[in-house]
């Protein structure tokens, strides 16, 4: 009967549906990992790298570079930490080892996670609202928010510093600064807070919030420019500062302050989206789009510190920084002073890392997580 | 002679005026998916959005729950080629280009129709022509048997998610010549249901298995439309007015730490569309439509954790649309369609530019029957203008964009006696970029270019009707197409997290192969149909062989997806079940394995019961949707509702 015939064709196509596509349990994911280069001991025992995810996709990942195997794992949390619910988070933006613990800020799932620094597994989380950047100093670890819960206008809330104590991994303190504060770095006793503002656009903050780091209160604010992002302090102690500009007239800029005096000493007409000190050297790349022109400029440069002049207006001698769609994250190995710069690509795609000589010739480069971007070493216990 | 006869007759005026050739008053050289009556009745499906999954070359977005957004995307175009009109006229969206099928209650829909190009019938507006897709909804139109005059349908749903769900229909026969609809409805649901994660460590142990409720996924929202209804001896008209005002919460997605964010929104849909036929002469006829529609839309983010957001924006549309249709030949028609609209929009938002745009559009089409073949040809010529700036925060400017996008539909019935027919067609289009990927404050990005789509379409349709048999109909369907799409708008982070923009980054080749097919039959006095469809599509990224995804299936686009949709009625009873599956695919432009997404499917079923009341009709009925009750997502981090139930009661006065 024909009946019976469409009723086995359905029958049969449901078995074969289930047979190719039907749904499975879904496992943890699982870390992958490539040789990249010859074991060395250097002190270093590697790196753990923070791949930032995309916003909303939950997507943010941690690596790490294992020097004394020479090996760059892929995707560690995740099978370190199965129980852990929704894995790392979303939007990884910011990484530290202070002491015996790797601290990764996850602005998006609003927490800082507390993690061992041998084996990045989970010690703690702590809830810290739209958190962005943190550095450890003195036994407590200071986390930047976007939202100051105490904020005289809730529309437009000020950011805030937040004091975590490193032992009990709890909140102990909190101090407002401006808006969308960003990094961080301590000096002569004094935590020095970049403001941007950003989301004040083109009211952007133009200030630096400089804490006293004893009894945690502001005891200034320094004009600087507009939409500041990076904080960095050099081995004398000078504070540099970068400013975003506004990505079409205003553009990016980096600011010398001298912490005995809380004073710009010098302005760096040089655009810088992100640099890592090595020495008396600062390693810079910039990408920004100008609005006006609807393009993006890519440079690099090293800047020598005790000058406050260019030196090189290259990181990359080999010709291989045309691999480098979006550069997003660079480091300096403090021993070796290998240079390790991150693609992000488009942003929505795995990136990569490469791995440059202290010359600029290119060693090894790895497929990385999503947005690749913040470092931490881990040296040697 | 009562009216549904009137309309008929009037349809087969119109029919036969356009179609003399063929015998069996076909409207199109290519005729639509569709559903409509009690195929569509019968679908668990609460909105629009719901009812197009049992289309072919069709995928839906659906961030899930009765609130939650639903778009429509047709054969991997992207849903911005999709052109949606509602009763004869284009529902808009300047701003994100984006409609949500998830608000348009099926209650009130007579018919669906997909149109996979355009559709290929010339007695229509220019914006017709324009999309690279189409969907038709045509709402209820008042049907009078003899002696009836007037009717109230009352309506009321409830069930999972607490929805309560109340809908009135009022028709009225003013005269012979005249009818009137007027319908209102009222959703609220607190949106609320439970969903799972659980992932397993290799060894097969529980790594971990929550389950949480979706939050701040509730909706409020009225709807209410009044229609006339028109016919002159020589033609018809139409007028409608639409209201829609509605709250909701957007749940967001979940996130590890994150399981509930704080989003609002408040929408008001408002239009008046209007449109008058006429046959002028065996040669002439001619078509007006005109719509002017405003919409409110505020979102809110007032969550403490986030930065605070409160944007209002307006947007208002006008459109103008005159056809004229000649017959030169009985077998050769032409026609002239000439089409304006503006649109506007403002915005509380600091640094806004206030765009405006002004579209004309001239299509010239041909159609030409004979030899059992039918062919369409038509080229539409679009011309832009937007202006952005007022004089106190921006310069005035004006650019400049004009296109012209050709299209060409051929079928052919080889054999006369038998209800085959051979079609192809190919169309280019193309889609302006939004207000918001040109002008969105820090975000837009005004050296946009259009993006582009390219369709080259082959199918193979056959139909049998049987008097004799157990079975009484058979249809199959073979589709095979190829698209490509160039210029694809992207949104891409501009380099700092505060900052996206839109480049025209993106190519994108689609293959597909459609199946379908509708049977129907009737055993004793149990009558049954059965509609399948299976749809293959390749649909890969061929921007930069640099990129990693390079060949890589485009995001949310699954190789294999297909429904079941099976019916059966008898003595008053309907019993509906539908199957929808949608195979496994990747969350982001590269297939890896973090970004695969589990296929997901899900097995619904229905039971109504239709009765007399003391000569009142009745209708209740039991809905259970995901029976099996499978934890999914259609979209990454938004969680979709587990088994899910709803309860209807109607009775037609």
């Amino acid at each position: 009967m024909r009946l019976g015939l469409g009723f086995k064709i359905v029958m049969l196509g449901s078995l074969v549906i289930c047979m190719t596509g039907c749904r499975e349990d879904i496992y943890i994911q699982q870390s992958t990992s490539t040789e990249v280069g010859e074991p060395r001991f250097t002190g270093v025992d590697g790196f753990y790298l923070l791949n930032e995810g995309n916003m909303g996709s939950n997507k943010s990942t941690l690596d790490y570079f294992d020097e004394t195997t020479g090996t760059y794992i892929k995707n560690i949390y995740a099978e370190r930490n199965p129980s852990v619910v929704k894995e790392l988070g979303d939007v990884g933006n910011d990484l530290e080892i202070y002491g015996s613990k790797l601290y990764a800020v996850i602005n998006c799932s609003h927490k800082v996670e507390v993690m061992r620094a041998t084996d990045a597994t989970r010690i703690s989380k702590i809830d810290i609202p739209n958190c962005r950047y943190a550095i450890g100093h003195g036994g407590y670890v200071y986390v930047s928010s976007y939202v100051s819960p105490t904020t005289d206008n809730p529309k437009a809330p000020r950011g805030a510093v937040y004091k975590v104590d490193t032992l009990s991994l709890s909140v102990v303190g909190r101090v407002e600064v401006g808006y969308q504060p960003e990094e961080m770095a301590v000096s002569n006793g004094k935590l020095y807070v970049a403001n941007s503002g950003g989301y004040r656009a083109p009211n952007y903050d133009r200030t630096v919030s400089v804490i006293d780091i004893n009894n945690f209160v502001v005891v200034r604010d320094i004009d600087v420019a507009i939409n500041l992002h990076r904080v960095k302090r050099d081995k004398h102690g000078m504070i540099y500062v970068t400013s975003r500009g506004d990505n079409a007239e205003v553009g990016s800029r980096l600011f010398v302050i001298d912490p005995l005096i809380d004073v710009v000493v010098k302005e760096i007409d040089s655009p810088v989206s992100d640099m890592w000190i090595h020495g008396d050297s600062a390693y810079v790349y910039s990408a920004a789009i100008n609005e006006l022109t609807g393009k993006t400029a890519i440079s690099y440069s090293i800047i020598n510190l005790q000058t406050h002049s260019v030196v090189d207006d290259a990181i990359i001698k080999d010709g291989t920084d045309v691999n480098i769609k979006m550069p997003h994250g660079i480091a300096v190995h403090p021993i070796t002073g290998d240079i390790y710069i991150t693609d992000a690509r488009n942003y929505v795609s795995s990136g990569r890392i490469h791995c440059y000589s202290p010359k600029g010739v290119l060693l090894w480069s790895q497929k990385t997580g999503e947005i690749p971007a913040h470092f931490a070493f881990k040296y040697q216990n | 002679m009562a009216n549904d006869v009137q309309d008929e007759y009037l349809d087969s005026v119109l029919e036969v005026q356009e179609v003399i050739v063929v015998e069996n008053r076909k409207k199109e050289i290519i005729p639509a998916q569709s559903l409509s009556g009690e195929a569509l009745q019968g679908l668990n499906s609460q909105s629009v959005a719901d009812a197009l999954r049992f289309f072919s070359g069709v995928q839906i977005k659906d961030f899930g729950g009765i609130g939650g957004i639903k778009t429509v995307n047709i054969r991997s175009m992207g849903t911005h080629h999709i052109g949606v009109f509602y009763d004869g006229v284009q529902l808009g969206n300047a701003q994100n280009g984006q409609i949500d099928l998830g608000r348009y209650s099926l209650d009130n829909i007579e018919e669906i129709q997909l149109y996979n190009g355009q559709k290929s019938n010339i007695f229509q507006g220019a914006k017709d022509f324009g999309s690279s897709g189409t969907i038709y909804i045509r709402t209820k139109r008042p049907r009078w048997a003899d002696g009836e005059t007037s009717r109230v349908i009352a309506q009321f749903k409830t069930g999972s998610f607490g929805l309560v769900n109340p809908q009135l229909v009022w028709e009225r026969q003013l005269n012979r010549h005249l009818s009137l609809s007027a319908s209102a409805e009222y959703v609220q649901s607190d949106g609320k249901y439970k969903f799972r994660y659980r992932r397993l460590n290799l060894d097969n142990t529980v790594a971990y298995d929550t389950t949480a409720t979706r939050q701040n996924g509730d909706i409020e929202a009225l709807r209410a439309e009044a229609s006339l209804f028109g016919f002159t001896s020589t033609g018809r008209w139409n007028a409608k007015g639409y209201f829609y005002n509605s709250e909701r919460g957007i749940p967001g997605a979940i996130v590890n730490n994150v399981f509930r964010n704080g989003e609002r929104q408040w929408d008001r849909n408002v239009f008046a569309q209007g449109s008058w036929e006429n046959i002028f002469s065996q040669r002439y006829q001619m078509k007006v439509n005109a719509k002017y529609a405003y919409d409110y839309l505020h979102f809110l983010r007032d969550d403490p954790k986030e930065l605070y957001i409160d944007n209002i924006y307006h947007q208002q549309e006008a459109y103008l649309s005159v056809v004229n249709l000649t017959r030169i030949t009985p077998w050769w028609d032409a026609s002239l369609s000439a089409d304006f609209q503006w649109n506007k929009l403002n915005s509380n938002m600091t640094n806004f530019v206030y765009p405006r745009r002004f579209t004309e559009m001239v299509a010239l089409a041909t159609t030409l029957r004979g030899y059992g073949v039918d062919a369409q040809a038509s080229i539409l010529g679009t011309f832009l203008q937007d202006r952005v700036g007022n004089n106190t925060n921006h310069k005035r400017n004006t650019t400049h964009r004009d296109e012209l996008t050709p299209a060409l539909f051929v079928s052919w019935q080889p054999m006369r006696n038998v209800d085959w027919h051979l079609n192809a067609f190919t169309k280019k289009a193309f889609r302006m970029p939004t207000f918001n990927d040109l002008y969105y404050t820090e975000v837009g990005n005004k050296y946009l270019e259009p993006e582009y789509t390219y369709q080259y379409s082959l199918s193979n349709v056959w139909r049998k009707a049987f008097s004799k048999s157990l079975i009484k109909s058979v249809s199959l369907q073979a589709d095979a197409y190829f698209n490509k799409v160039t210029n694809k708008i992207v949104a891409y982070p501009s380099g700092q997290q505060f900052r996206w923009t839109m480049l025209n980054l993106g190519e994108v080749e689609i293959l597909g192969l459609e199946l379908s097919a509708d049977a129907s039959a009737k055993v004793a006095d149990v009558e049954m149909a059965l509609r399948l469809n299976y749809t293959y599509q390749k649909a890969r990224d061929f921007t930069d062989p640099s990129d990693a995804y390079y060949g890589d299936q485009i995001p949310y686009i699954p190789l294999h997806s297909g429904s079941v949709a099976a019916r059966m009625s008898w003595a008053g009873w309907d019993l509906n079940y539908s199957f929808i599956y949608t195979g496994e695919r990747y969350n982001a432009q590269e297939n890896i394995p973090a970004n695969y997404e589990q296929p997901w499917y899900t097995h619904d079923a229905s039971l109504f019961k239709n009765f007399k009341l003391r000569g009142v009709g009745c209708r209740v009925g039991l809905e259970v949707n995901n029976i099996f009750d499978q934890d999914y997502e259609v979209i990454l981090n938004y969680p979709m509702p587990g088994r899910n139930f709803k309860m209807t009661f109607k009775v037609n006065i």
